[in-house]
């Protein structure tokens, strides 16, 4: 990937050098091969998490989809 | 431990009902058609269930050159497999198409199924899409061969299915939102995937079982769809897997649906799609064999396992297997981590002899294969594609 591909696609965010090392830390002896892509998947976990289900899952959805596992037979 | 959330963090439903849908229906008759098959059929069923969320439609183009070359999708999602919709330039021109464009999806007899919101019409290199994803560009190699006989143009942007794409074999398939009702019903917190196209034999059934004493359900999900030929008929599959676990399995911890999609063979790149698929449907676990979605030689034994290592964030916990045999002075099913013995008490569970002894109208041995299963495979006169 070229400089320019790169910085269109990755942004540099600052933490404190003291979170860093703990980070550092806490990744070895993991397959996280770094402090970014670490940070970048705890991110996206808590961005994820608060963004709202695009289609709420009803009680009512939900009893039709038990119904339907029962006359398919994988309820009892 | 709890069953996983969907892939990139919720599960998508782009399967329109209600108002939206009759407002779909209506707003589908004033625009250009664009007829799929069988096989963008099935994709855009799995794209408007969830099954491959997060996707909402096919890659647009930073999406499928990400993929390409770094696996994932642009905004670092772990993706490994190409869902695309390609067009020749012919089609292209007839629909006049631009950015931004909708589009009326139909099935191959003209029935109006789905809105396609364009986003992204773009070329690509047919050799370099072979390379990456398949690591070779041998046109022997039927992944390959599908790529070189795909249309110059791809697009991209995402879709609302309103009309009914029925699934074959319907009474066997779940959607995520069934199978996430299903597990979490059956009070299941630790489910395994497995992944299969074939009849099963007692190899695989170890490697299930195995999986089962430390997880609380087993998810056997086998993908229907075009195969090549030689692999076993969808039906036969069914019909030898029903048998299996209507004989050896607890009704409460086995769960068999299907996953209409076709095989690609991409080997390492499709065991992390596969992954990725089961994490939808909740599973915790995904089982990964020898030369998991291989074909031929192209793809050394272990490395659909050894791929896993690049994605510690994929959110789904693999599980390797060595390959099993049958040892005759351990008296069961084994693998090489665990039988001390050589290799002239073992028999192997290979596809090819399993093959030939059914196409001559043999019973295999009860070591190799349940005798119910193999009744039922020997029903057919041709069990193969």
């Amino acid at each position: 990937m070229g400089e320019k591909e790169k910085e269109e696609k990755f942004k540099t965010v600052s933490i404190p050098a003291s979170l860093f090392k703990k980070i550092e830390e806490r990744i070895k002896g993991t397959e996280f091969t770094s402090v970014a892509s670490y940070v970048t998947y705890v991110l996206r976990e808590v961005v994820e998490e608060e963004e709202e289900e695009e289609v709420p899952f009803s009680e009512e959805d939900e009893e039709k989809v038990k119904e339907r596992l029962k006359a398919l037979g994988y309820l009892d | 431990m709890s069953l996983p959330k969907p892939h990139g963090g919720r599960l998508v439903n782009r399967a329109l009902s209600g108002r939206q849908k009759e407002a779909a229906e209506r707003e589908a008759k004033e625009l250009p058609r664009l007829k799929l098959g069988e096989e963008l059929l099935s994709d855009l069923r799995n794209i408007a269930h969830g099954i491959y969320s997060p996707l909402k439609g096919f890659l647009c183009e930073s999406d499928f050159e990400n993929v390409l070359y770094e696996k994932r999708l642009a905004d670092d999602t772990p993706w490994t497999i190409p869902i695309v919709l390609d067009i020749s330039e012919d089609e292209r021109r007839r629909l006049e198409l631009r950015d931004g464009d909708t589009l009326t999806l139909c099935d191959a007899g003209g029935r109006e199924v789905a809105l396609m919101h364009v986003e992204s019409i773009y070329g690509y290199d047919k050799g370099e899409f072979a390379e990456k994803v398949f690591l070779t560009t041998d046109k022997a190699h039927p992944g390959v061969t599908k790529v070189y006989r795909l249309g110059e143009c791809l697009l991209g942007g995402s879709i609302e299915m309103f009309g009914k794409v029925e699934p074959p074999f319907s009474r066997f398939y779940l959607r995520p939102v069934e199978t996430r009702v299903l597990f979490k019903e059956r009070g299941w917190r630790s489910v395994a995937g497995f992944q299969t196209r074939n009849v099963p034999h007692l190899g695989h059934e170890y490697v299930q079982k195995t999986a089962l004493t430390f997880v609380d359900g087993i998810f056997i999900n086998p993908v229907i769809g075009k195969k090549k030929s030689g692999d076993f008929k969808d039906e036969v599959i069914l019909a030898a897997y029903e048998a299996l676990l209507r004989n050896y399995y607890l009704k409460e911890n086995a769960v068999m649906s299907i996953l209409p999609m076709e095989m690609r063979y991409a080997g390492p790149r499709e065991a992390i799609h596969h992954a990725i698929v089961r994490k939808n449907f909740g599973c915790t676990h995904f089982i990964v064999g020898r030369d998991h979605a291989g074909v031929g030689s192209y793809y050394e034994p272990y490395a659909a396992q050894e791929i896993f290592s690049e994605f510690p964030d994929l959110g789904i916990v693999p599980v390797f297997f060595k390959s099993f045999f049958y040892c005759r002075k351990c008296m069961t099913v084994v693998n090489e981590k665990i039988c001390p013995h050589g290799k002239e008490f073992h028999t192997s569970f290979s596809g090819t002899r399993l093959r030939e002894m059914l196409m001559r109208g043999e019973t295999p041995p009860p070591e190799i294969m349940r005798p119910e299963v193999a009744e039922v495979v020997k029903q057919w006169k041709n069990p193969f594609v």
